[in-house]
Order: structure tokens, then C-alpha cells, then sequence
């Protein structure tokens, strides 16, 4: 408490000294109900407790489509105030070109490096020890998520780790449940490998392959079990063919299917069809293998502009999203966890729990967008759907495609 | 003097210009003024923007384009992925099937409309209304519509026939033809339009004297309408073909290019190097391919449809 | 008993033949149930119900509830039909910050929407109408390349066309977004004038130029009024074209001027939240209406047959 009230104090001396409001624009890709909820919780505070007012530049569609705007309004030479990104290295060419503003400063005045857990939320912001964008949130992709109805109607214990699952699987078929919901999208196929892998290979092996690029580990034995249990899994999903990760979601909340690996905001959809964690629905980080979460998530990052008073409400700005309150009621909102240790949520159930205390015991990992470029991790999408959609391709040929990517990335 | 008199009397002096060089430019100066926005546009916007778009694509420009010579690179790479040869192959055969499908269902529904029915406008504007909405939505409900547990096929099971089966997208063979079904869906209308506003062009008399010869009516539509519509053919043709070779968002919405990746298109794969993978490089080389692939089949075209022939 | 049997087979087999024979002096059904007729309207009504299936799929969805969605089958009418999803889509669903809807927008787009369409037709019209009758050495080289840029997906074209914006200084203004729709609706639009206007006879052209009229004065008062069908055309390509553009619109303008696909995308696309399809389904139908009030007017002008007239005129 007594470090909330110095940063408070902190942020008001920084608002006092700002000598000008200014119109802060702000690109994003929160739009659904309760992100919008939750980005509204940071307006709040811009306009609360700064000079400056936030303009809303909302885009739905993800990266794919906001991206291209960004990049244009750059080009154009008429930058937005702010834009959010998955953190990770998704902004280092923008940063190799000198058109994001360095914000070391702040991140020293504020003490980031003593508050942002894990730290390598930091190191994903931080070029040869520039500090770039300011994390906000953490999302882990680290969940599986099951139908309690789905196994006890049929006289079956919940499943608590992937072996249970497995084992319980055929008997899930028999009763006309299909096991496991998956959507039809590239990028859920692959986030699904990726949560098998660290499961099933273990963390070592994971960061082996994503961190340090090494094609030996991914040609290795352990990862061959990874994509034999991934052929495996590909039966285990007959009976529902959807696109979307929600319509997947749907299936598990209405019993159709057992279960769903999927990151941590399919919980929003449990919430909003009034499921209770525990009682209605389980959930299983690491797939019950392994105690660890993928840290990704969001940042934001400031467009140089050459304007001192711009600058100087971009860096309020950036301060003012690390702040305790902010984290806790931007977090809230968005059903994500905050990236500062030493706040509370306002409402946490089990499942979120889980998730908290594994973050305060440290076990965790960077996400895959921290460690790989967007174009390797393009061509494992494609690898691995490709995989997933191909009864006839063969565990032995995926692993020796996907050692090749590892390979070529840099 | 000179200006106004070459100007004006463009077509009446076209026999005489060759000799006359010195002002030639001048010959039809009207219309060169008139058409100076589409020169420009020509010249600057699609010329431009293709050769910016060729010389980035030997680049290897991630994020943002810059000038890093790559060489042959991203060419390479492009020929050795999969999943470019599969969006080729499946551009194939959307391709031929949509062109083949729209021209035939719009031309039918046009004549149809042009005879004299009853409600034409409300027929018209129901054939249409596809092409109005935004394809992320209703991709979705041609995604139900097809999907075997809520859609055609759970209907018909439930009309007492247990056995059918119709589920197109997660049919890897098939899928194809499930976009086509909701593309036809969605570019018929237009092509209907075009048609109709074409077979309203058509002189009446044509039909009298047609009939006066005892020719049928299906016979007067194949043996002289058609021909005589060859321009509004061509028309609808290349804003077909162009429709196919942008073919992005019905992918996108319906499939994502799943199962697997056998419904990727190369606009998709295009899209998705620039904005998804951060690698304009290799997105622009794919694209001057599909460039390239436009040209060899348009130029022979162009000079066919320009050679020659000659009005004014 | 044999032989009644081939008898009354016989009377059968014969009964259409001599109806065939009499035909043309026995009572004639009413003209409005001729076979003819029963084929072409049959024909139109299956069509459109298979094209209006999906459009009755979104109106009973946007009608529905979320839990009635979830559960239910999509043919089904609602249960307890509601309006307030589409309350929602206009006026209260939230993109980022802001939750006034797709209201937010609309004045947007209708400014974006009416002199781009006015002035893309224009152009294109005369385009056209010099490209077919007005030829000169050279021309068909630009209107080739025109139609080679037809064909260039619009996203590969962004960044280009961002860098001209820039240098002509109308970045982010909304007569850069006007040029943009007016260059990218010239190829298609061009070449829906000038393949109509060559089909024009060419005695009328001439008999005009006899008359004394000038390359104006010829397509004012000549071609374009015996051309209404085809303006038609080229307005709800291009009114449908520029009202549901997303790309041009968001990447060539600033927000406070974001058109209303944009508020569209935004509550329809949503990548990680949660999906209203309801809502969803009353936004698109309420994005759709400008084109479908164009598409409903606009068919009175597909009139026939002037075209025919002038000629004998």
C-alpha cells in the first residue's frame, strides 16, 4: 500500500508538470464487450487523472488487420499517440528504425524492473537496454478447459492431467461426447501444439526449440512424443467441426464436447453463459503436466512525433497504465491477470486463482510471440493445421518440416 | 484556329492526319483532355504502385518496406511453400467454376427477369441484396448453413432421410466447391444487373423480326442476343475474373483456408505474409506473381480485343 | 380383359396426342398459367428462396436472444422475439470506448459515400465515352493498364498508395480517401461504359456530328440519356463498393472521420471477446440497407428500349 501511494504521488507530480493537454490518440483491438469495459477503465484514467483526453481508435481484428493501419499511419507521417501490441517482437523492426519512443526513463523513475512479474514481460519491451513499450496485461495460452457435466453424466471422474484425459477419451466417444473441441483456425492449431509441447516435451526442450532456435531438440525424441500425442489428439476431435474458438468453447459449455485447450480468455464465455468454475466447468493449467504458464499478453507502444509536449503526455501516459489501481481495474475488466505481483483483483474464482499463485511462485515461461518472429510463427500455423487436417501425414514427416522452420528462423 | 478546327472535327479528319505530323497531338484534343484523370491514374496509381510493388519484392522488407536487396529470395521461398501451390490449384478451380457458373446462372436470371414478369423489382432486389453485406457476417451464416449439425443437411435428415450427407467444409475435396456455393451466392446478382441492363439495350425489334421468322425463343437468346452482347460478355468476364483473383474475405470468413490449408487462395497467402507473418518481401513477391499470371492471359486478350478493329 | 387393358393404354397414350392436334382450337388455358410462365416464375421463386435463405437466417438470429442462440436450431423463429439487439448495433455497442453504436459512423460514410460515387461515375462515364468513340493513338495503352490494375488485390496497394497521400499532402484528409475510391472504381467502372457505348450504333454518332455537336455536346445530350441502365449499374457497384469499404476508409483518414464499417468491423470482429451474434447479425443487416434502399429505387431507372427509340428517331 504504502508503494501505491508514492506512485500515485509520483504520477501527480507528472501531471502537474505537464504544462499542456493534449489529445492523446490511442489504437487498439479491444472491442468486445468486456474489453471495451476494460479499455474504457484506462480512458478513465488519462482523463481522470491527467490534463490530457484519450481518442479512442478502436480496430477489431486483431493484429492482422490493426497492423496495417499503424504501419500505414507511420509511413503517412501522422502517428497515433499510443498503439497497443502483443508484446514481443512483433514492434522490433519499428523500434530498429528509430520511430518508437524510448521510455527508459519513466521505467526507472517508476521502478518497472523491481515490479513487472514476470520480468520478462520487461525484457520483451527492452533493445540493447532501451525500454520501448509498457506491458499491461498477461494472457497464458497454458488451459485446458472441461465439461464437468460432460464427464459425470456419463459416470466419469474429471480428468486432472492429459493422461486421465487420454484414457478417459474413448469412453467419452462411447457415450456420444466428442473428447476434445477444437476450431478450424490455423492459429488455434498451433497454440495447441505449442501447450502440448511444454506439457508433454517439458519446459527445457520448449525453450530449446523457441528461444534458442536448436532444429537438434525439435528433431529429438521428446518432441517426437509431442507429435505423436498431437496425431493422436486428431481423432480425438471428430464430430465437431467448427471455425471459430468460441463456437468451440460452445461445445464444451453444452457438453457436445469433453474439453478445449485454449487460452485463458475462453473464460469469458464460461462467464457469460453463467458457469462456475469448479463446479460447472474445470480447468487445467499446463494440461495438469506441468505447473507453468505462458506469460504473453499486451503493450503499448508511443510513435515518435518530434513534439515535446506530445512526448512528454505519451510518458505520463505510459506511467500512469503501470499504476496499481489502472492494473487492477483495467485487469478486472479483461479477465487477464496484471503484470505487477503486489495488486489484488477484484473478484478472482478458482480458475484465476490457479493462474495467480503460479505466477507469484515464478513458474513461469515467455510466450511464443516473445521468443519467434511473426513469420515463423506464420509457417508453423500453416505446418501445423496442415498437420492437424491431414489424416495421412505422418508424425515423423510434421516433426522433420517443423525442425526445418526452427531452422530458417532468426 | 488550328486547335478548334483539328478538335472538332476529330473522325472527319482522321484520313488526312498521317500526313499532317506536327499536329497530331492535337487530334482529338478533347478527348485527351477529358481522359487526363484516367492517364494519370493509369500512369501513376497501377503503373506506379505495380513497379514499387516489383522492386520491394526483391527486397527482403519485413514490417516496413525498405530497400535491402534480397535477390531472388523471396522467390524461392515462395516456389518451395506448400501451401502457395495449393492456393494456385485452388484458384483453378474456383476460378473456372465461378466464371462458368456466374455467367450462366446471371444470364438465365436476367432473361428471366426481362420477360415481362410481375415483381420485377422485388426479384431483382432479392438477387441482389448478397452483394450489399459485408461478407465477415455472412460468411458465418453460410458457415451454419453448411455446418452438418445445423444447416441443409441436419434438415434434411430430419425430413426423414437419415442418411444424407452434405458437409462440404471439412471435406478437404470439397471445399472448394462449399465456397462456391456461397460466392455464387454472393456475385450472381451483380452479373444479373449487368446482363439485364445489357438485354435492355437490345432493340425490340429483334424479337419481332424473330419471331416473324419462327425462330424460338430459346434458339433467338443463343443464336442472336448472346452474340450481340459480346461486350456486356466481356464486361461481366473480366469483373468476374477479377473478383477471383481478389478472392480474400468469403475465404477468410468462411474456411480460413481450413480444412487444413486446402481452401488457401493466393490473395490470402499474400495477406497473409504482409500483415500476419510481417514480411512484406514475400508478400510482394507473391503478388507480382499473381501479376504476372494476369498478364499473360489479359495482354493476348487485349491485343485480340484492340488489333484491328478500329471505330471513331 | 387383356384387351380392355391395351385399350385403355392405348386411349391413354393417345389422350395428349390429340390434345397436342386440337390444341389451337380447343379451350385455351388462361394465358397467366401458361407453361411458359409456370417456368419462369417457378424458376424465379426457387432462386430466390435459395437467395434469401441466408437472409432469413440473420433476421430470425438478430431477433433472438443469446441463450436462445446458443441452444437452439437457426431456422427456428424466435421465442420471445426482441429488438434489443438491434437497439444495440445502432446505438449502444461499444467499440473501444466509445458505445454509441453504428450511429457514430453513418454520417461518416454518407459523407465519404456521396461525392466519391458522384465523381467516380463521372469520371468513369467519360472515360468510357472517349474510349470507345473518341479513340486516339495511345489510348487503348492506359485503359490496358487500367484493367491489368483491375486485377491487383487493394491491400497490396496500401502502402504505395499511402507514400503518394504523403507527398501530395492529403494524408489523412477526406479528399484523399475520395481519390482513392475514384482511382480504385475507375478500371471496372471505365470498362462498364466503354463496352456499353460501343454497342451504341454508330449512325446516331454520326448524324450528331453532322448536326454540329462536339464531344460534349454528344454525350450530354445523346449518349447519356439512352445510357440509364448502365449509369445504373455503375452506381451500385459503386454505391455498395465504397459504403462497405473497411480498408480505404480506416487506413486513409483519421479517426474522428472513420467511416461506419469501421464501427461495423469492430463489434463483428472482435478476436479474443466474447461474440453477440445477434448483435452481429443486426449490424450487418443495418450496414446493408443504404445499398438495398439504392438497389430498390434505382430499378425504376432499368427502363427499356430508349436506346431502340433514339435510333429510329
Amino acid at each position: 500500500m504504502r508503494l501505491t501511494t508514492k506512485l500515485l504521488a509520483a504520477s501527480a507530480i507528472v501531471s502537474a508538470s505537464a504544462a499542456n493537454a493534449v489529445e492523446l490518440e490511442v489504437m487498439h483491438w479491444w472491442t468486445s464487450g468486456g474489453e471495451a469495459a476494460a479499455v474504457n477503465e484506462f480512458a478513465k484514467a488519462v482523463n481522470e487523472r491527467t490534463d490530457h483526453t484519450w481518442v479512442d481508435g478502436a480496430i477489431a481484428g486483431g493484429g492482422d488487420t490493426a497492423r496495417p493501419v499503424m504501419v500505414s499511419r507511420i509511413i503517412g507521417g501522422d502517428p497515433p499517440a499510443a498503439f497497443q501490441f502483443n508484446h514481443g517482437r512483433q514492434a522490433e523492426e519499428l523500434i530498429e528504425a528509430g520511430l518508437l519512443l524510448d521510455l527508459t526513463d519513466v521505467a526507472e523513475e517508476q521502478g518497472w524492473a523491481d515490479i513487472v512479474n514476470p520480468s520478462t514481460l520487461l525484457d520483451a519491451c527492452t533493445i540493447d537496454g532501451r525500454v520501448y513499450c509498457a506491458p499491461v496485461n498477461i494472457h497464458s495460452w497454458q488451459w485446458m478447459w472441461l465439461s464437468n457435466a460432460a464427464y459425470e453424466d456419463n459416470g466419469l471422474e474429471v480428468p486432472q492431467n492429459w493422461t486421465e484425459f487420454t484414457e478417459s477419451a474413448s469412453a467419452l466417444e462411447e457415450a456420444g461426447v466428442t473428447p476434445l473441441a477444437v476450431g478450424g483456425q490455423a492459429w488455434q492449431q498451433n497454440g495447441m501444439f505449442g501447450v502440448m509441447a511444454i506439457a508433454l516435451a517439458g519446459q527445457e526442450d520448449w525453450l530449446a526449440v523457441n528461444r534458442d532456435k536448436n532444429a537438434e531438440v525439435a528433431r529429438g525424441e521428446n518432441y517426437a512424443r509431442v507429435f505423436q500425442a498431437f496425431a493422436d489428439a486428431r481423432d480425438l476431435s471428430d464430430g465437431i467441426d467448427v471455425q471459430d474458438w468460441n463456437q468451440a468453447t460452445n461445445a464444451v459449455i453444452t457438453g457436445q464436447a469433453g474439453a478445449q485447450i485454449m487460452g485463458d480468455w475462453a473464460q469469458g464465455e464460461f462467464a457469460v453463459a453463467e458457469m462456475t468454475a469448479g463446479e460447472d466447468y474445470s480447468c487445467l493449467p499446463g494440461l495438469g503436466e506441468v505447473a507453468v504458464l505462458d506469460t504473453g499478453g499486451d503493450a503499448f507502444y508511443f510513435p515518435v512525433t518530434g513534439d515535446p509536449e506530445i512526448e512528454a503526455a505519451q510518458k505520463e501516459m505510459a506511467a500512469l497504465l503501470l499504476s496499481p489501481e489502472v492494473q487492477v481495474a483495467f485487469n478486472s475488466k479483461k479477465g487477464s491477470l496484471p503484470i505487477r505481483g503486489d495488486v489484488d483483483l477484484e473478484t478472482v474464482n478458482e480458475c484465476t486463482q490457479k493462474g495467480l499463485d503460479l505466477l507469484a511462485a515464478g513458474n513461469t515461461l515467455p510466450s511464443g510471440n516473445e521468443l519467434l518472429t511473426p513469420d515463423t510463427i506464420t509457417q508453423a500455423n500453416d505446418l501445423m493445421t496442415e498437420f492437424w487436417n491431414t489424416p495421412s501425414m505422418t508424425a515423423e514427416d510434421a516433426q522433420e518440416r517443423y525442425a526445418q522452420i526452427i531452422e530458417d528462423a532468426e | 484556329m488550328a486547335i478548334a478546327d483539328e478538335a472538332g472535327n476529330a473522325p472527319a479528319a482522321q484520313a488526312g492526319t498521317e500526313a499532317r505530323r506536327p499536329v497530331r497531338i492535337l487530334k482529338n484534343l478533347q478527348s485527351k483532355m477529358a481522359l487526363i484523370p484516367m492517364m494519370f491514374t493509369a500512369l501513376v496509381v497501377f503503373l506506379g504502385g505495380t513497379i514499387w510493388t516489383v522492386v520491394y519484392s526483391f527486397t527482403d522488407s519485413g514490417l516496413l518496406p525498405r530497400l535491402e536487396w534480397a535477390g531472388l529470395e523471396q522467390y524461392d521461398r515462395l516456389w518451395g511453400t506448400r501451401k502457395w501451390l495449393v492456393s494456385i490449384e485452388n484458384l483453378a478451380i474456383y476460378g473456372v467454376c465461378s466464371v462458368v457458373g456466374t455467367l450462366v446462372i446471371g444470364f438465365v436470371l436476367a432473361a428471366l427477369l426481362d420477360r415481362k414478369i410481375r415483381g420485377e423489382n422485388a426479384f431483382r432486389t432479392i438477387f441482389l441484396y448478397p452483394f450489399a453485406l459485408s461478407f465477415i457476417v455472412t460468411g458465418l451464416i453460410w458457415q451454419w448453413l453448411l455446418n452438418p449439425e445445423l444447416g441443409f443437411q441436419q434438415v434434411v435428415r430430419g425430413m426423414g432421410w437419415e442418411s444424407f450427407t452434405f458437409d462440404p467444409l471439412n471435406n478437404p475435396d470439397l471445399v472448394m466447391f462449399g465456397l462456391l456455393i456461397a460466392g455464387l451466392w454472393q456475385g450472381t446478382g451483380l452479373i444479373m444487373c449487368i446482363m439485364l441492363a445489357g438485354l435492355r439495350g437490345i432493340d425490340e425489334d429483334i424479337w419481332k423480326a424473330a419471331r416473324v421468322d419462327g425462330i424460338g425463343t430459346v434458339k433467338t437468346y443463343i443464336r442472336v442476343i448472346i452474340p450481340m452482347m459480346r461486350p456486356v460478355f466481356v464486361t461481366s468476364l473480366v469483373l468476374i475474373a477479377s473478383g477471383i483473383v481478389k478472392l480474400y474475405d468469403l475465404v477468410v470468413a468462411m474456411t480460413s483456408g481450413g480444412p487444413g490449408i486446402a481452401s488457401e487462395v493466393p490473395a490470402k497467402y499474400v495477406m497473409q505474409a504482409m500483415f500476419g507473418g510481417q514480411n512484406l518481401g514475400q508478400g510482394f513477391a507473391a503478388s507480382t506473381m499473381m501479376l504476372v499470371m494476369v498478364v499473360i492471359i489479359l495482354v493476348p486478350w487485349a491485343y485480340l480485343e484492340f488489333g484491328g478493329r478500329k471505330r471513331g | 380383359m387383356a384387351n380392355v387393358g391395351t385399350l385403355a393404354s392405348t386411349m391413354a397414350a393417345e389422350e395428349p396426342v390429340r390434345d397436342r392436334l386440337d390444341g389451337p382450337s380447343g379451350p385455351r388455358p388462361k394465358k397467366v398459367f401458361s407453361r411458359t410462365n409456370i417456368i419462369v416464375y417457378g424458376t424465379l421463386f426457387v432462386v430466390a428462396v435459395y437467395y434469401a435463405l441466408p437472409l432469413y437466417v440473420m433476421l430470425v438470429t438478430s431477433l433472438k436472444g443469446m441463450p436462445e442462440i446458443r441452444v437452439g436450431n437457426i431456422f427456428a423463429p424466435p421465442i420471445e422475439a426482441t429488438f434489443q439487439p438491434w437497439i444495440k448495433a445502432w446505438s449502444e455497442a461499444c467499440t473501444g470506448i466509445n458505445c454509441d453504436g453504428l450511429s457514430r459512423g453513418f454520417w461518416n460514410s454518407v459523407t465519404i459515400l456521396i461525392p466519391s460515387v458522384i465523381i467516380s461515375i463521372a469520371v468513369a462515364s467519360v472515360n468510357g465515352y472517349a474510349l470507345s468513340m473518341w479513340k486516339f493513338k495511345g489510348s487503348e495503352v492506359f485503359f490496358t493498364i487500367l484493367m491489368i490494375g483491375a486485377f491487383i488485390p487493394y491491400q497490396v496497394m496500401l502502402y504505395p498508395i499511402v507514400i503518394l497521400l504523403r507527398e501530395a499532402g492529403l494524408y489523412g484528409s477526406l479528399t484523399g480517401l475520395v481519390l482513392v475510391h475514384v482511382a480504385f472504381g475507375m478500371p471496372i467502372n471505365t470498362l462498364l461504359f466503354r463496352n456499353y457505348f460501343a454497342a451504341i450504333p454508330e449512325e446516331l454518332f454520326k448524324a450528331a456530328r453532322v448536326d454540329g455537336a462536339g464531344f460534349w455536346g454528344i454525350f450530354v445530350r445523346i449518349i447519356m440519356p439512352m445510357s440509364l441502365p448502365i449509369f445504373v449499374v455503375a452506381l451500385i457497384i459503386q454505391v455498395t463498393g465504397i459504403w462497405n469499404d473497411f480498408l480505404f476508409g480506416v487506413v486513409y483518414v483519421r479517426p474522428e472521420n472513420y467511416p461506419m464499417t469501421v464501427q461495423l468491423n469492430n463489434i463483428v470482429n472482435s478476436v479474443q471477446g466474447v461474440k453477440e451474434y445477434n448483435v452481429n447479425m443486426a449490424a450487418t443487416l443495418l450496414t446493408g440497407l443504404v445499398p438495398l434502399v439504392v438497389y430498390f429505387f434505382s430499378g425504376k431507372l432499368f427502363v427499356r428500349g430508349i436506346a431502340a427509340g433514339a435510333v429510329k428517331g
